[in-house]
């Protein structure tokens, strides 16, 4: 019997992935274009680590012994040279990289890695403390909340809706940026003036009734609308 | 290591001066060794309050100029050796104060005493900035009236916010010091209350110190109310006040002072 086993045949399984690489188009002079290269390598050594290149060469018209030195001279800087594009296959040999063709453009990913380090920004502001006479508060991105009472003579601006766990006796103005739906709550109204969105109420137009009581302030169309909490 | 402490308001005629001539009076009493700076260039009082305005020969301005040095324009009060002023100056303009002439003083004061007084001027300008600036405590003195306890309000922002303490991430210690308190006036209603004060300002309370003719007596003779005469309310409530700062616990006494024949009469207003 034959014991000699049939070896099963390895499936080769091609799959198609992209990736990004950064495209060099040299200039003439190359020499200058070189030196350019040295700029942003003192500037920053590291730059290329790990990032291999692709060069285009459409915009330069070489011979095969210009384009074996260039490829020397760039990788005598430590950068890779993964292909070529718009370059002759007969300048090639079998030593170079190949060429590549198909590329698309696509934004430097260096800049999304930027963006991704920059904090998600704020969309609330919480303060517990007083915000005492004579103080600001301007916060145009959202929410604010004060955990404590805001003194006669201080302001607090808001983009969004306002939040006050105690007096309010100063001024708080809510969504400055145009939202109408932000609105004002405190624990005790005794607000100087209360503004959503440019309509304002000045003390003096305060409902009597409501006065030192939980409070909610909200626009209907253009009246200000103060109810009681509770 | 001194304890520097402003004695501030915002308010002008609130009694700042008479509230540092009073407490450093009563710590220098208690056997602290006291310096009272008088921040207010232009309209210098305290050396009036403290009975040494024929004394002043050389000033603060002089000192933070490098004029004279800081021991020449001490000057030693006549009735408690561990009791010093420095006056402010009568001629020069606020802005001679300069903030690196002002802590240099404070420096070297802080290693010679156990506190140092700084009476602020009114305002919320260089002199009463300066003046907050190196502070480690504070006592914001309010009259019960509205106005005194908005400016108390607003120069309390500041402590928190412009000192030098405040832009290292610390604390200054404050304290509400109430005066010019009536307790006729406030049982009648025509006062702001007690509750209303510290319940706004949201800061712990020093004292309260009645409305007195006393204080009037004793800044005519130059001496401190807690000097001129201990056993009177306003200096009771003073040294009480005194015991505070130094960590004692003591019972706050609301004063009440004694009711007139017509308020017994008309003793309580009807709704």
């Amino acid at each position: 019997m034959d014991s000699s086993v049939e070896p099963t045949r390895q499936l080769i399984r091609l799959r198609g992935r992209s990736y990004v690489a950064f495209v060099f188009t040299p200039v003439v002079p190359i020499v200058g274009w070189l030196e350019e290269i040295d700029a942003t390598l003192a500037r920053s050594p590291d730059f290329f680590v790990g990032k291999p290149v692709v060069l285009d060469l459409s915009a330069v018209d070489l011979s095969q012994s210009a384009v074996v030195h260039l490829v020397k001279s760039i990788e005598q800087r430590n950068i890779r040279v993964l292909g070529f594009e718009g370059v002759d296959a007969a300048h090639l040999d079998a030593s170079m990289p190949p060429l590549l063709t198909g590329g698309r453009h696509c934004a430097p990913q260096l800049a999304v890695a930027e963006k991704r380090e920059t904090k998600p920004q704020l969309t609330s502001l919480l303060l517990d403390s007083p915000v005492r006479s004579g103080q600001s508060v301007i916060f145009t991105e959202g929410d604010v909340t004060v955990l404590g009472s805001v003194g006669s003579g201080a302001e607090i601006v808001a983009g969004g809706s306002i939040h006050v766990y105690g007096t309010l006796r100063g001024r708080a103005m809510a969504g400055v940026n145009g939202n109408s739906s932000a609105r004002i709550y405190c624990q005790s109204i005794e607000a100087e003036l209360i503004a959503i969105d440019g309509y304002y109420q000045t003390a003096e137009e305060l409902d009597a009734d409501l006065r030192s009581r939980p409070a909610q302030a909200r626009l209907d169309g253009k009246i200000m609308r103060i109810t009681p909490l509770n | 290591m001194a304890k520097v402490l402003v004695v501030t308001s915002g308010k002008g005629g609130v009694g700042k001066t008479t509230s540092t001539a009073a407490i450093g009076a009563a710590l220098a009493q208690a056997g602290q060794r006291v310096v009272v700076i008088d921040f207010d260039v232009g309209l210098r009082n305290l050396d009036l309050v403290m009975g040494a305005e024929r004394r002043v020969v050389f000033d603060l301005i002089n000192v933070v100029q490098g004029i004279a040095k800081l021991p020449q324009a001490l000057i030693r009060d006549k009735r408690l050796d561990n009791l010093w002023l420095l006056p402010a100056s009568q001629t020069k303009d606020k802005d001679a104060l300069t903030e690196e002439g002002v802590g240099r003083i404070i420096k070297e004061l802080r290693t010679n005493c156990d506190w140092i007084l700084c009476d602020s001027p009114a305002g919320i300008e260089r002199g009463a900035m300066l003046a907050m600036r190196h502070a480690d405590e504070a006592i914001i003195v309010t009259n019960p009236e509205v106005s005194s306890v908005r400016d108390s309000d607003r120069i309390i922002g500041m402590l928190d916010s412009k000192t030098a303490r405040a832009e290292k991430g610390e604390r200054v210690e404050k304290h509400v010091l109430i005066t010019r308190y009536d307790a006729a006036r406030a049982a009648r209603g025509e006062m702001i209350t007690i509750e209303d004060i510290l319940e706004i300002l949201a800061t712990p309370l020093l004292g309260i110190i009645p409305e007195s003719q006393d204080v009037l007596r004793a800044s005519n003779v130059g001496s401190p109310v807690t000097l001129n005469n201990p056993a009177s309310a306003p200096a009771r409530a003073y040294l009480d006040a005194t015991k505070r700062l130094l960590g004692e616990t003591v019972p706050m006494l609301v004063p009440s002072g004694r009711k007139g024949l017509m308020n017994l009469l008309l003793g309580r207003r009807a709704a």
